[in-house]
């Protein structure tokens, strides 16, 4: 009964006419190489002597001790090459490239960390590269479009609609349009029209199938729970794969709840009762729109969460029950990121701190003889203006309003 | 009488049919209502009336903006609904729907249906919806007389459009090129071909689009499809010189 691309009634493939032949062709190359066992085992590889798999599983023990409740371990996804979990799915998408003998790959890209992932890729496999950027975030992640830019990509500023993540997706589908012949769309998420968020899940499973092994062996058995953050929701399937089968072990998913779920001002698709199902950027999910369809303005404080649907995989998984959704505030985030970063010495990335707010809500509910997991998708690096505004740090104005002041008498 | 035996019928008398285009609230409906009156006047054939949608991802930079504008400025699906009833009562030629899925998908795609049949809605065209995923569409369009436009793109096996021919009625659009809306096409040889493709997989009338802005375009069009579509061309006129400047302009167009 299960119609193609669809989890449950969510997803499908929701395309114009002219790109029909391109994911005829980009369904079937994905299926070949899903059947090759030889394809996973060149992708591991790869992932292991050009990024940093597997990425270590950190126990937290000073966090730990401070919830006072369960062992808290955090997968280190900010290992990665490039500092975040966009690497995996990248680095399988430029393979496939590589089998469809394209030679230029577009993306669009929300923190900049997808963006920089696949500026790198296409370095490395000499790829031409554009990334579309919203030119808010543009504007919030500066360092990433400096390293994207560095790297040889061209970094195309969107300035329709809400100047997000949304609006660099649909500009990417309008590029990919008119170049599908040369041209390849790594779509950064789970999300997007099939095969899409079935093929970012299967590279992203990569966490999960190492997760499981590494909480078996520290542990010495499953976690209790599996905390991620999620935007499009490639980290959470990421991280969720490896132990959906294991029904003891409670997923939840932590959306933005950015100035407060009250205010309207988030983006907490499942979380909230702000969502409803539609279709738009080629599937259907639940939809932060209005009673017309028109899709709603977002708010977060980390870009990469800042997006109006979310993946039909966990749209499906929560209607089932299976994954339970949190939101996380701004506040509580840079709350969260402080405590982390004083008290483990880690520096997660805002998009990844949601997860650390709802494992630390409810850490104190379980005991010592309990584990948790926390997806720490990213590192914070990239994210030092905002969280340095947000601190209101005096010694980092003081030096941004003297380099001001060198570039302005030059 | 079937919209795709009204356009044949028209065709007889006429060389080439023109379809016009325009966004609904945009820049007003005051200003749509003017143009429209204008292109009716100077022998338009069919109108498709595009229901602004937030995320317009098959449109270039000057439909996109008047989609974005339309919403800024309060339009509301039951707004553009009310205007399509007005113009289809005035005038006597076929309107249509240019919309995306989720318009209809959140209005309840059967209630959307027999409201626009209800107002003298002719048919759709919906460029994010393939066959594949508008089951509900296609089987409650048909026995409405609403027809379900398809659409060819250059990319389109020949299987392909005989596939999307089938769930059909009314005219095929044909794409023109690859790309959005709004910039030029170029009408080499290898248009021809696409064209005559698209000739043999349907009976069908030919509709073609995207890049379409004048009279020369509309001259090579003809003789090869049975309907030229402006689109763009008329937002962008409407903008630098006025409702004003639509009558001439059309009538100058064949
Ligand atoms: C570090 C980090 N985490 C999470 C996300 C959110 O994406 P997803 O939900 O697909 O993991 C992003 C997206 O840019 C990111 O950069």
């Amino acid at each position: 009964m299960n119609k193609l691309g669809y989890f449950g009634q969510w997803g499908g493939a929701y395309i114009p006419e002219v790109l029909y032949e391109t994911f005829r062709e980009l369904r079937e190359v994905y299926a070949k190489a899903k059947a090759d066992p030889a394809f996973w085992q060149e992708y591991l590889t790869l992932m292991g002597s050009y990024s940093c798999r597997p990425t270590p599983l950190t126990h937290a023990d000073n966090l730990s001790r401070h919830f006072g409740g369960a062992q808290i371990f955090i997968k280190r996804e900010d290992l990665n090459h490039t500092g975040a979990h966009k690497a995996n799915n990248v680095m399988g998408q430029g393979l496939l490239v590589k089998r469809m003998g394209k030679t230029r790959v577009i993306a669009e890209t929300g923190a900049g960390q997808h963006g920089v992932a696949c500026a790198t890729m296409a370095a490395k496999f000499g790829f031409a590269c554009t990334i579309y950027m919203g030119e808010e975030d543009v504007h919030r992640q500066r360092p990433n479009v400096f390293w994207m830019e560095k790297l040889g990509a061209t970094v195309v500023p969107v300035t329709t609609g809400s100047r997000t993540l949304k609006d660099a997706i649909n500009e990417a589908f309008r590029d990919w349009v008119s170049n599908m012949d040369t041209t390849h769309y790594v779509m950064g998420t789970v999300c997007g029209p099939h095969p899409f968020p079935e093929m970012v899940a299967w590279f992203q499973s990569i966490i999960g199938q190492e997760a499981r092994k590494q909480i078996l062996a520290a542990h010495g058995k499953l976690p209790a729970r599996v905390y991620a953050c999620v935007g499009g929701g490639s980290n959470a399937m990421g991280i969720f794969q490896g132990f959906l089968g294991d029904p003891e072990v409670d997923l939840i998913g932590v959306e933005a709840g950015g100035k407060g779920i009250d205010t309207g001002q988030h983006a907490a698709r499942l979380a909230s009762q702000d969502a409803s199902p539609g279709v738009a950027q080629g599937y259907k999910t639940m939809f932060l729109q209005d009673s017309d369809g028109q899709m709603r303005d977002t708010h977060s404080v980390a870009a990469g969460l800042d997006y109006i649907g979310v993946s039909p995989l966990l749209t499906d998984l929560w209607e089932k029950g299976r994954v339970r959704f949190a939101a996380a505030t701004d506040q509580e985030v840079m709350a969260a990121l402080d405590l982390t970063i004083k008290k483990e010495g880690i520096i997660p990335a805002l998009e990844s701190s949601h997860a650390f707010v709802q494992a630390f809500k409810e850490a104190g509910e379980l005991n010592g003889g309990q584990a948790i997991i926390i997806n720490q998708s990213g590192r914070g690096d990239k994210d030092i203006f905002t969280i340095a505004h947000a601190f209101n740090d005096p010694s980092w104005k003081d030096f941004i309003r003297k380099k001001g002041e060198e570039y302005a008498t030059r | 009488m079937q919209l795709a035996d009204q356009l044949r019928q028209a065709r007889s008398k006429k060389e080439i049919l023109l379809m016009t285009h325009l966004v609904l609230g945009y820049p007003s409906f005051a200003v749509n209502r003017e143009v429209i009156r204008q292109m009716v006047a100077n022998g338009v054939d069919v109108i498709e009336l595009q229901i602004p949608f937030s995320e317009p991802m098959a449109d270039g930079p000057m439909i996109i903006k008047a989609n974005q504008e339309a919403i800024a400025n309060g339009t509301k699906v039951a707004d553009c609904l009310a205007f399509a009833a007005e113009m289809a009562a005035q005038y006597d030629i076929p309107f249509l729907f240019m919309t995306y899925y989720n318009i209809l998908f959140k209005y309840g795609v059967e209630d959307f249906l027999r409201k626009a049949k209800e107002i003298g809605i002719r048919g759709f065209i919906i460029p994010d919806l393939p066959p594949e995923e508008g089951g509900e569409y296609l089987r409650l369009a048909k026995p409405l007389d609403l027809a379900p436009i398809q659409i060819f793109a250059p990319t389109s096996t020949e299987e392909r459009m005989r596939t999307l021919a089938k769930h059909g009625a009314g005219f095929i659009y044909c794409v023109a090129r690859r790309g959005v809306t709004g910039s030029k096409t170029e009408f080499d040889a290898s248009f021809d071909a696409y064209l005559a493709r698209c000739r043999k997989a349907t009976d069908l009338p030919l509709a073609v689009g995207f890049g379409i802005s004048n009279r020369a375009d509309v001259q090579i069009l003809t003789g090869k499809a049975d309907l030229a579509v402006i689109g763009t061309a008329t937002i962008r006129l409407v903008e630098e010189k006025g409702p004003e400047a639509v009558g001439s302009f059309i009538a100058g167009l064949r």
